[in-house]
């Protein structure tokens, strides 16, 4: 399991860059959400992967890594979801607007110059 | 004890009148001029107060805590050095206050000259009175920027702008030397504190960094007292208005460099390499400025090089190694204190009343304003070392030492008494050239202005200053030998020499090197008279040797050559390039981890493979690869496959027991994709190209080197991945919170109760940060202006009005009335229930996933929806959403919440819990988490609904434009009034202001 979801991590990681690089502004936005998923998959496993353990307890008792899933790495990739999403949308209207300045949805504001 | 806080007041008064005199008008001079004033009395009666405390031989001092963790405390403490110059200080303070009253133009912002001054006095008391070598430091930042601030006062002018820049660079990069020097002087005697470092005199000058340290304090002073080579801001300084110059460019802040260097004289002083650094500065600098003096046009100039000719001689005088010295380098502090703020007064006079400073211009003004004229030339003979005034006595002691300082190297000294009358010899000319061009002579003929006498308050200063210096020319011992004893025995203790303060010594070899220097001064000044009438620029010899030009230089290279240079050779502006580097070092670091520490096998044994998991990756790897190819050319596929990949993603938080993570995943999927779809419409079209040509060599080989970065950067997240996946997980923290949730939160859903309990203040600055990037959308958003090409509307709806106007019996917008129809209908019914399944989410959220962050996002996509299916107009008529006042009521909610603890004697966001009994809905959770996780989906639900609406209205404006009745206009789709689509508001923002909730 460890393998499959670590090569998921891996293709999501090069196709996020490789269209980081790319020249347009809706490439570099797919590919930084591509990333993000990439990112946040990869905080969450430093938990360990493990199977039907949710941490949600029995009530009035205390839980134990032996019966429940890391919980950490979840609060921190949950706000990180929330906040990725905030900032893609940022950073499409500030693409938007740069593109209504500038004319162009080259990154660089400008078309390259050959 | 109370005298000690006398201190604080002697520091702290300035610095108060300098606060009020900066809230003052601009037009009140005379308001200034008297707080001003009256700072400057009160400064200088506590010291008359102090006064026989301290010429007793008690230090005064006071001590406050600063930073006691670092063992630094505020210190002041007051000796006779310290007396003395505070004196200096506050009574030239005054006086110049009193001149600069009527210097300074009523139209000048005067109020804001004094507050500057003010803060100047306060600092440079503050440097004499520290009892702390950090604390001085300080202080002494302080003087220079006050300085900076006074020499641009007229910062209309390039003089003072390029001056005081000029002056701050130099005296500030000396400070910063100085700073670094007091840090080590510190360390090596194991206090900051004055006292401790005094009496460690002897480890200091045996320390392996005692030339490190003396070179970088030297730094400081040097800059300061404007010693050869760094002596060129000061003329530059010349800029500012006269009484700075008097006060700050003569009298005091240069001599800040000489106290320095006076104050840690039994702590440095006393060795070969002292000799020879301060020695050496001090008689280049004397010889150079004097020399540099006499060809001086400008009367403020030749001032400007005379002060620094004598404070090299008073560095000479430190330099010497010897007591004696020392007690005449201070005596001639106060002296040239004295003669050279009355002649700068002076100078300023002539300016004020004639319009000129220019030597060759000005001619017989003795004759226009024989008081001032008399003034002058009294302290010009100070100046001069003429017998009977008091520059004559420091003059005489300094040829003394001169012709019997022991020290360990003759052959600077061989020279040293030939060089002294030199360098008096100079002097004596550049105070005759003065004296004569200036009041002697013919009539002036091109003055701006009939000069006359000035007021009679405005001499005032001048003759105070005047008269001092013919009281201690004549009565030395009556006047300051009580003063100048204090200050002496303060700096060399024990060790003070004997020496006669009287002016007659009978006929000794210096007062016959003094009439030498008299008699050749004149001569010099008869012979260079030809020369002098050409009236060239600067001195012959060493004109083309200007240190301010090297100066100069050296910062357009350093500031304007080297930056661009280096920006060019490794900045680049292209977002491409800078991602690639980035890339390249990531790839780099990560690489070398892997070869330093090796990779090493795991320790846990990776669990099967489950097929139907593999599948969901195999249909997401092929998402992500889809999504990269199609992005370019097929936005729209691409935007689907990015949604085929996030939902894998969100399968594979279910598969791993984060169901949390999941729900959260899902919602943001859709508002994300909502969100893009949105943005499409503003994107250019991009046609796929007729594939005729094949793309160039280069961009292959660009598109390669691409491809392989993402290629490593993939292979290297993998590795890595499963690196980190194959070996024990740290658990500590984790432990901790499992263990805690439920007894100490009160909730079964750990997640929940990290994120609105233990973590809550996290939480709390990422709702803040996500509400600033709503607010920074949506104020993009208002002023949006879209590409000329993006401005007309869609195709399909150009096509859509075409068919309309050109068929009578259709009305306008009929054919889409009915568009959608059913799901409209499906999605308003759906409306109420998904907000009940919203406002479960919530409540369950802190024993079951949800929580606060997945209902607000489930609300705000009920409310998305209704916009999709039935149109923006419609949705507002019937519902106002006022997402900013969600978002503001969601963080003063949480606040709010986190705020309450306060109340019952808590930490901040200190959570509170217990179950209650209702009846029908049974058990509920009533934890105050909850209320914090209420404020949290207020403030995620108006943010999502303000950026998408916001988004939204974009579209909706450029139809408002077109005139709905001109079938006319409706038949040319690419009117006018279409291309004028940012005139009208977004509907959000005006939703925002009217009443009714969502």
């Amino acid at each position: 399991m460890e393998l499959v979801v670590s090569i998921g991590i891996g293709v999501l990681t090069g196709a996020g860059i490789w269209l980081l690089l790319r020249p347009r502004t809706f490439q570099v936005i797919i590919g930084l959400s591509l990333l993000s998923y990439a990112v946040n998959l990869f905080i969450f496993s430093t938990g360990g992967l493990r199977s039907g353990a949710a941490p949600v307890l029995e009530p009035g008792t205390a839980g134990s890594l032996e019966q429940h899933a890391d919980p950490l790495p979840q609060a921190l990739v949950l706000t990180a979801i929330v906040i990725g999403f905030a900032t893609t949308a940022l950073l499409l209207v500030v693409l938007l607007a740069a593109r209504g300045l500038t004319g162009s949805d080259h990154v660089d504001g400008k078309e390259a110059d050959r | 004890m109370s005298e000690s806080y006398l201190l604080l007041a002697l520091v702290g008064l300035p610095f108060l009148g300098a606060i009020v005199a900066g809230l003052l008008p601009a037009r009140a001079r005379d308001t200034a001029g008297q707080l001003g004033g009256a700072v400057a009395i009160a400064s200088i009666a506590i010291v008359v107060s102090v006064l026989p405390a301290v010429e007793e031989g008690e230090v005064l001092r006071l001590e406050l805590p600063w930073m006691p963790s670092l063992g630094l405390d505020f210190v002041l403490r007051m000796d006779g050095l310290a007396v003395l110059f505070v004196g200096m200080v506050s009574v030239i303070g005054g006086l110049v206050i009193l001149y600069a009253r009527y210097y300074m133009s009523a139209e000048d912002p005067v109020p804001r000259f004094f507050s500057f001054l003010l803060a100047f006095m306060g600092s440079m008391t503050g440097v004499v009175l520290s009892g702390n070598l950090i604390q001085l430091s300080f202080f002494w930042e302080l003087t220079s920027l006050f300085s900076f601030l006074l020499i641009g006062y007229w910062h209309h002018t390039t003089a003072a702008r390029d001056g005081a820049r000029m002056a701050i660079t130099v005296t500030a990069g000396g400070g910063l030397c100085l700073f670094a020097g007091m840090l080590l002087l510190g360390h090596i005697a194991g206090s900051f504190d004055l006292e401790v470092v005094l009496a460690s005199g002897d480890r200091i000058r045996s320390h392996p960094l005692y030339v490190p340290v003396l070179l970088l304090l030297l730094l400081g002073a040097l800059t300061k007292s404007a010693q050869f080579p760094f002596h060129f801001w000061l003329p530059q300084a010349m800029a500012a208005p006269t009484p700075v110059s008097a006060y700050l460019h003569s009298a005091t802040l240069v001599k800040a460099g000489v106290f320095l260097l006076a104050r840690l004289w039994p702590v440095l002083a006393g060795t070969e390499t002292w000799f020879w650094i301060v020695g050496t500065a001090g008689l280049v600098t004397m010889l150079v400025g004097a020399y540099v003096a006499i060809f001086q046009n400008d009367l403020k100039g030749l001032l400007a090089y005379s002060t620094i000719s004598h404070l090299g001689l008073i560095t000479l005088l430190l330099g010497l190694n010897s007591e004696l010295a020392t007690v005449a380098a201070i005596f001639h502090i106060m002296n040239h204190a004295a003669f050279k703020a009355s002649l700068f007064m002076a100078a300023g006079i002539i300016d004020h009343e004639t319009g000129t400073r220019d030597i060759r211009r000005l001619s017989g003004l003795n004759r226009f304003m024989p008081f001032t004229a008399r003034l002058a030339m009294v302290a010009a003979a100070a100046m001069a070392g003429v017998p009977l005034l008091n520059g004559f006595l420091s003059k005489e002691m300094f040829f003394a030492e001169a012709l019997s300082a022991a020290s360990p190297r003759p052959a600077l000294l061989d020279i040293l008494p030939v060089a002294a009358m030199v360098a008096s010899a100079f002097s004596v000319t550049y105070s005759l050239r003065f004296i004569h061009k200036a009041f002697f002579g013919p009539n002036p003929t091109d003055l701006p202005r009939t000069p006359h006498e000035p007021p009679g308050w405005m001499r005032l200063p001048v003759e105070i200053l005047v008269l001092a210096c013919i009281m201690i020319g004549i009565l030395p011992a009556a006047t300051v030998g009580p003063l100048l004893d204090v200050a002496a025995r303060s700096v060399l203790g024990e060790a003070t020499p004997v020496y006669s303060l009287t002016v007659w010594h009978g006929w000794t070899l210096p007062l016959l090197m003094s009439m030498i220097a008299l008699v050749g001064g004149v001569v010099i000044y008869l012979s260079l008279q030809r020369y002098l009438q050409r009236g060239v620029e600067g001195p012959p010899l060493i004109r083309r040797l200007e240190a301010r030009r090297i100066f100069d230089r050296t910062m357009v290279f350093l500031s304007w050559r080297l930056a661009r240079l280096l920006e060019g050779l490794f900045g680049t502006r292209r977002l491409q390039t800078q991602l690639r580097l980035l890339l390249f070092v990531a790839l780099l670091a990560g690489g070398l981890a892997v070869v330093l520490r090796g990779p090493g096998p795991g320790n846990l044994e990776p669990a099967g493979i489950d097929p139907v998991l593999g599948l969901v990756w195999v249909i997401g790897s092929a998402c992500a690869i889809g999504a990269a190819w199609m992005a370019k050319y097929h936005r729209l596929a691409a935007l689907i496959l990015l949604g085929g990949a996030g939902l894998v993603t969100c399968v594979t938080f279910v598969w791993f027991s984060a169901h949390d993570l999941a729900l959260t995943q899902l919602l943001v999927e859709v508002v994300t994709t909502v969100l893009l779809l949105l943005g499409l419409r503003w994107l250019p079209k991009r046609m796929v190209g007729t594939g005729t040509r094949s793309p160039e060599v280069l961009t292959v080989a660009r598109r390669l080197r691409d491809l392989g970065l993402a290629v490593a950067a993939g292979v290297g997240m993998a590795a890595l991945a499963f690196a980190v996946m194959t070996r024990t997980p740290p658990d500590l923290l984790a432990r901790h919170f499992l263990e805690l949730a439920y007894l100490e939160g009160g909730g079964t859903n750990v997640v929940n109760v990290i994120l609105v309990d233990f973590r809550g203040f996290d939480t709390l600055g990422e709702i803040t940060v996500v509400a600033v990037v709503a607010l920074t959308a949506f104020a993009l958003l208002r002023r949006f202006r879209p590409a000329p090409d993006s401005v007309d509307v869609p195709e399909q709806q150009r096509y859509l009005r075409a068919v309309e106007a050109a068929r009578p019996d259709r009305r306008e917008g009929i054919t889409v009335a009915d568009w959608l129809l059913v799901p409209s209908v499906v999605t308003r019914m759906l409306f109420p229930v998904i907000c009940i399944v919203a406002l479960f989410l919530l409540l369950r959220g802190h024993d079951m996933p949800g929580g606060g962050f997945v209902a607000g996002l489930t609300v705000s996509i009920a409310i998305i929806l209704q916009y999709m299916f039935g149109g923006t107009a419609w949705v507002e008529a019937r519902l106002q959403v006022h997402p900013l006042r969600w978002m503001g009521a969601g963080l003063l909610f949480a606040t709010g919440t986190g705020l309450g603890a306060w109340w019952f004697d808590r930490p901040f966001l200190t959570s509170w819990f217990s179950y209650l009994e209702i009846p029908v809905l049974g058990t509920v959770p009533a934890a105050s988490a909850l209320l914090f996780d209420i404020g949290v989906f207020a403030l995620v639900f108006g943010a999502t609904v303000l950026m998408l609406i916001a988004l939204a209205h974009q579209s909706v404006r450029g139809h408002r434009a077109v005139p709905r009745v001109a079938v006319a206009a409706r038949a040319q789709p690419s009117s006018p009034a279409a291309a004028q689509p940012a005139v009208a508001q977004p509907a959000v923002a005006q939703a925002a202001g009217q009443g009714g909730g969502g």
